[in-house]
């Protein structure tokens, strides 16, 4: 009886899904082991991540064999919430420009790396050692 | 493909939506605690938008530099700096866990107890090491002076994001790990022989989700 209401599937989907996502998050992580940067760097993270978690939503958690009453109950509302989360990023560059031209904040900064850091860190520590 | 009939014959597709809603019935055609699982996730899924929102505002409009994710998560190994290779390992053990919990569903309803039991429980214990290896990083960047408030990198408000969606992750990952034994034990004990075995995929919906929240970490956190 329980098969009637639950979701059976042949394995062999999910095995291939399984390859695709480790495949996808390899591609992830190559973009910036080979330091894709700019806008192509963000095109690339995002296209991998819908992709990725399409694949998860529609054939791990079986949306795609839901029927539409609860399909559109699950990804109505997070759809709403992508123009929500633009909306803010859009909001975010704007304040930072006027940060920039009313305030005199200093655009040229750059972050420090941990490299930067780490030099002092073991000169001390072969102060300690010897 | 995309819907499946009713049990009941209601029509699939566009028809059968509208008729689910309009029509003086029960909306859902599934199990109660699988609608409320959804109903949750769905809920939980507001709570990381807030957070995703939060971040991207705050990382947009701070003129400080945002310190550089790749080199700050890098490791040295073998004497040679590999960028984000403990967030890489930590998102490949979390897919694999994720593949393990669909085998384990599936099982779940061909009525294979044991392999239902070990499919869980391996996937509780990579959900363990994955929260063991996220304690680790905690460690080493609280060792190099980041904190909630202030970070020797750059913009201060990287710390709060980081402990803020790290952890809050985590919490999930240490909830699920819990949730997942618990049904594990369950079904060795043979709770749900009478009931039915929609509850493994229940239980495999949130930790889905759990990974589906990673992926977006993952990317918005450590790779942009």
């Amino acid at each position: 009886m329980s098969s009637e209401v639950g979701q059976q599937h042949p394995l062999g989907i999910y095995y291939k899904i399984w390859i695709l996502l480790f495949v996808l998050s390899g591609f992830s992580y190559a973009v910036d082991y080979f330091h894709v940067e700019g806008a192509l760097r963000w095109f690339l993270v995002i296209l991998f991540m819908t992709l990725k978690a399409g694949f998860i939503l529609s054939i791990f958690m079986h949306v795609v064999w839901e029927r539409l009453a609860l399909v559109w109950t699950i990804l109505g509302p997070p759809i709403v919430l992508i123009f929500f989360i633009s909306f803010m990023a859009i909001e975010g560059r704007y304040t930072e420009g006027t940060r920039y031209q009313y305030r005199g904040d200093d655009p040229t900064l750059q972050p420090l790396s941990p490299s930067d850091l780490h030099h002092e860190e073991t000169d001390d520590s072969s102060v300690i050692d010897h | 493909m995309m819907s499946e009939s009713a049990a009941d014959g209601s029509p699939s597709g566009v028809s059968g939506f509208v008729e689910d809603w309009a029509s003086d019935k029960q909306a859902y055609n599934v199990p109660w605690g699988k609608a409320m699982m959804w109903i949750f996730l769905v809920s939980d899924t507001f709570i990381f938008t807030c957070f995703l929102t939060g971040y991207l505002n705050v990382r947009l409009t701070t003129t400080e530099p945002w310190p550089l994710q790749t080199e700050i998560f890098a490791l040295t190994l073998f004497g040679q700096s590999v960028p984000l290779v403990l967030i890489a390992i930590m998102t490949f053990i979390l897919i694999t866990s994720s593949g393990s919990m669909a085998l384990a569903v599936n099982f779940g309803y061909r009525r294979d107890k044991t392999k239902t039991f070990w499919l869980m429980v391996i996937t509780a214990m990579l959900g363990a090491s994955f929260v063991g290896m996220q304690a680790f990083e905690w460690t080493k960047l609280i060792q190099e002076g980041v904190r909630p408030w202030t970070n020797p990198f750059g913009a201060a408000q990287f710390g709060s994001v980081f402990f803020m969606v790290t952890g809050f992750h985590g919490l999930h990952v240490t909830g699920g790990v819990i949730y997942l034994l618990v049904v594990a034990t369950k079904i060795r004990k043979g709770h749900y022989d009478k009931k039915g075995f929609e509850i493994v995929e229940i239980t495999g919906l949130y930790w889905h989700f759990v990974d589906l929240v990673w992926v977006f970490i993952f990317a918005f956190f450590y790779l942009l």
